[in-house]
């Protein structure tokens, strides 16, 4: 019995009355925040021997074997630390905004499928859920700068809300692309849709597109390197949150790894396929041996494992590229990423409307 | 002749903060504003303090607030005398303290007129090469940090430990060496030295193509290089600057070849320059700079003549005749020149440096309003100011 129908069992069984479903709900939101928070440690380690490797050397390993529990010491050390409120600063924004920025993008991981019965709450308006919800993270962001009455945070805030914004449209509109194409708003049913190829190749060019605008636009709302300028250290010293300190910098930190997390499953779920596996050619074909064993590895692998060759993408992109000036920023996302995006809108609705995409009929990859 | 006309003029800070714009009364009307830029901020490199006045994104005028690491170090050198006074260059430029040791002793050397052999010319010169070969290095890697990507630090800083390591063993220090001193050297080479050097060279050639690989070719650094910055070839020359940045902006001046010391005048290697004067210039200048020190020191690591490393003895007093004696040559950053007056006694009446670093960044007030904030952080590290070097 795979992990997936072992608790897909429990959940049927448990599932019988309001009271229990209910007790269920708030066991999985407890339970997703206890994956959360550890995946963030997770990724920061990671992050970290990411970055050492590119940069020819070995990263933390001191704290445990090879450093694995650097994340655990970094964050006892934060809950330690004073907590610092600048005189000047508004006091009640200033609390407020790193708890903003973390709810956000806890609510945002509610809806993503982890595997086919692995998911909290499975609605049928889940794209639109998960891009109208992760919006409210820059109010964190805003609120940060500019309740620190500092001006470099301002600055960084400001940089971050106008950079948030515009490359909101470019990702909505390369996620547009995928809802067109299978015709759903829930996640589910976008990723049962990929059973016989994954969009990023079974839409011919158009889905390739989508996922590199996707790639780009999503880095940028998420402000990593080449497009971290709201917290670029040698412009801003270190932008919005430049006057925050102890546990409320370690929950900005937080929150802009679940960032790369959510992004990352998301892309894998919309692109990739999400959970379903690796598929080449039908069932009987001759690669019926190969899809036998590819579907021996649980759902939640193979989530994670495409997530996780994501957020490599991302860590890569971090330790190789320098940062963009707030300019060219702007000009990339308005005058080539939007028209672009609305092109590939345009070919895909044409596609959409011929079905013009390859095994629409059931035959695999 | 100097155009008075080219130069900004020097208003006092109060001055300049009384002069903001009238508050417009209309609700959609933005203010310029200021903002402090340092002395503690990551891209000043040191406690250089910048007054910025600001458009929103955009830079409206720098004043840059000098003397926080103020040291007195021209009034310490007329006290101590002229054999000290030596080893508080080190502290001045601190990632060129062998060519600072080097233009000191040299002054002081012409002016008592003590007789250097060739080793100790030689010698001289392929640590003068090696100092601007780390120099660049550290100027390359925390250039590419100062744009927004972290990993050329390590690479720069890792290759930069080689050429310190050869520093070590025959020095005794890392950074604030004291090596060169008025008539020749304190130490004689360590044995190993030439191997090692030899080693260092045939590390380094293929590593040009790697930096090129990682930063050079990167189309968002060329983005935010090319014509960010340009400073004219007549406003170089009005604002005083040298080293690195003239040539950028196309003037041909490398006191190297105009005024051979050591032993430049014979070891072929070509000068570069740039054309249009920006950070993009400057990059590859430095880049540039780079390989020709490389040849420089394969020219000589072989041919280092047999000879004492020290011409006069030890620890003798030095009494110049009474006058004046200047002494100038080309550090990694630009033209340091060493005055010194003489009245014949044991410690000069007047000691002037002429530093790079003071009129490189001067040249910040004249290229950077009008760009962005991005721009004015990558215009500072393309200058590649040293900011005890400006205080002294």
């Amino acid at each position: 019995m795979s992990v997936s129908s072992f608790s897909r069992n429990i959940v049927s069984h448990l599932d019988s009355s309001p009271g229990t479903s209910a007790a269920l709900f708030v066991s999985g939101l407890v339970g997703t925040l206890a994956f959360m928070s550890l995946m963030a440690l997770i990724l920061i380690y990671v992050e970290r021997k990411v970055a050492a490797h590119f940069q020819c050397r070995l990263g933390p390993m001191r704290v445990g074997w090879h450093g694995i529990l650097q994340s655990v010491a970094d964050a006892l050390k934060l809950i330690l630390k004073e907590d610092i409120v600048p005189f000047s600063a508004d006091k009640l924004m200033h609390a407020t905004a790193p708890v903003f920025a973390v709810v956000a993008m806890l609510l945002t991981l509610i809806a993503i499928p982890l595997s086919s019965s692995l998911t909290l709450a499975d609605s049928n308006i889940g794209v639109l859920y998960i891009s109208a919800v992760s919006g409210l993270g820059v109010l964190g962001i805003l609120l940060g700068g500019w309740s620190s009455n500092n001006k470099w945070s301002l600055i960084g805030a400001m940089r971050a809300g106008a950079q948030i914004i515009s490359y909101e449209l470019s990702a909505t509109l390369s996620v547009l692309v995928i809802i067109m194409l299978s015709g759903s708003l829930k996640l589910s049913t976008i990723i049962q849709s990929q059973a016989n190829g994954w969009w990023i190749w079974r839409a011919p060019g158009v889905g390739l597109i989508a996922f590199i605008t996707f790639i780009i636009s999503s880095t940028a709302e998420i402000n990593r390197t080449p497009f971290d300028l709201a917290e670029g250290e040698s412009e801003l010293t270190a932008g919005f949150h430049t006057e925050y300190s102890g546990m409320r910098f370690a929950f900005f930190f937080l929150a802009e790894y679940l960032n790369l997390f959510v992004v990352s499953a998301l892309g894998a779920t919309l692109f990739l396929g999400g959970w379903m596996p690796l598929h080449i050619g039908d069932q009987q074909g001759l690669f019926s041996g190969f899809n036998q064993v590819m579907d021996l590895i649980p759902e939640f692998v193979w989530f994670m494992l495409k997530t996780a060759s994501l957020i490599f993408l991302s860590m890569w992109f971090r330790w190789t590229f320098p940062r963009l000036r707030v300019d060219q920023l702007m000009k990339l996302e308005w005058k080539i990423l939007m028209p672009i995006g609305f092109l590939n809108l345009v070919l895909a609705a044409l596609m959409t409307f011929f079905g013009f995409f390859f095994f629409a009929t059931g035959r695999g990859f | 002749m100097v155009n008075m006309e080219l130069i900004p003029k020097v208003t006092s800070l109060d001055e300049r903060l009384g002069a903001m714009a009238a508050h417009d009364d209309s609700p959609l009307a933005t203010q310029e504003y200021f903002v402090n830029m340092g002395p503690q901020h990551p891209s000043t490199h040191g406690v250089l303090r910048l007054v910025l006045k600001l458009d929103g994104e955009t830079v409206r005028e720098v004043i840059p607030v000098l003397g926080y690491i103020h040291r007195g170090m021209e009034k310490k050198a007329e006290t101590v005398g002229y054999r000290q006074q030596v080893h508080l260059t080190d502290r001045l430029d601190y990632l060129c303290s062998v060519m600072n040791n080097w233009v000191v002793s040299a002054t002081i050397e012409k002016a008592a007129k003590i007789e250097l052999n060739d080793r100790i010319q030689v010698v001289r010169t392929i640590f003068a090469e090696l100092q601007r070969l780390q120099s660049h290095l550290l100027w390359w890697g925390v250039f590419g940090m100062d744009l927004g990507a972290f990993t050329p630090f390590l690479y720069g800083f890792r290759d930069r430990e080689k050429i310190t390591k050869i520093f070590e063993e025959t020095i005794g220090a890392r950074l604030t060496m004291n090596y060169i001193q008025p008539g020749g050297m304190m130490y004689d080479l360590h044995p190993t030295f030439q191997a090692e050097v030899k080693s260092l060279l045939l590390y380094m050639k293929p590593m040009f193509k790697e930096y090129d690989e990682l930063v050079t070719g990167n189309i968002i650094i060329q983005e935010r290089l090319r014509n960010v910055g340009c400073l004219d070839a007549k406003s170089a020359i009005a604002l005083g600057t040298s080293g690195p940045v003239l040539r950028a902006s196309g003037v041909p001046h490398d006191l190297r070849k105009s005024k051979p010391y050591g032993v430049y005048d014979k070891v072929n290697f070509r000068v570069p320059i740039g054309s249009v004067g920006d950070c993009w210039d400057r990059y590859a200048v430095r880049m540039l700079e780079m390989r020709e020190s490389v040849s420089i020191i394969e020219q000589l690591i072989d041919n280092i003549p047999e000879g004492k490393h020290l011409t006069v003895k030890p620890g003798a007093k030095i009494r110049p005749p009474a006058g004046v004696y200047f002494e100038q040559m080309e550090t990694a950053r630009g033209i340091f020149g060493v005055l010194m007056n003489s009245d014949g006694s044991e410690k000069p009446t007047r000691v002037n440096y002429r530093t790079p670093n003071f009129h490189n960044l001067w040249c910040l007030t004249k290229i950077a309003p009008g760009g962005k904030i991005g721009d004015l952080v990558s215009i500072i590290s393309s200058l590649d100011v040293v900011v005890p070097d400006i205080d002294r």
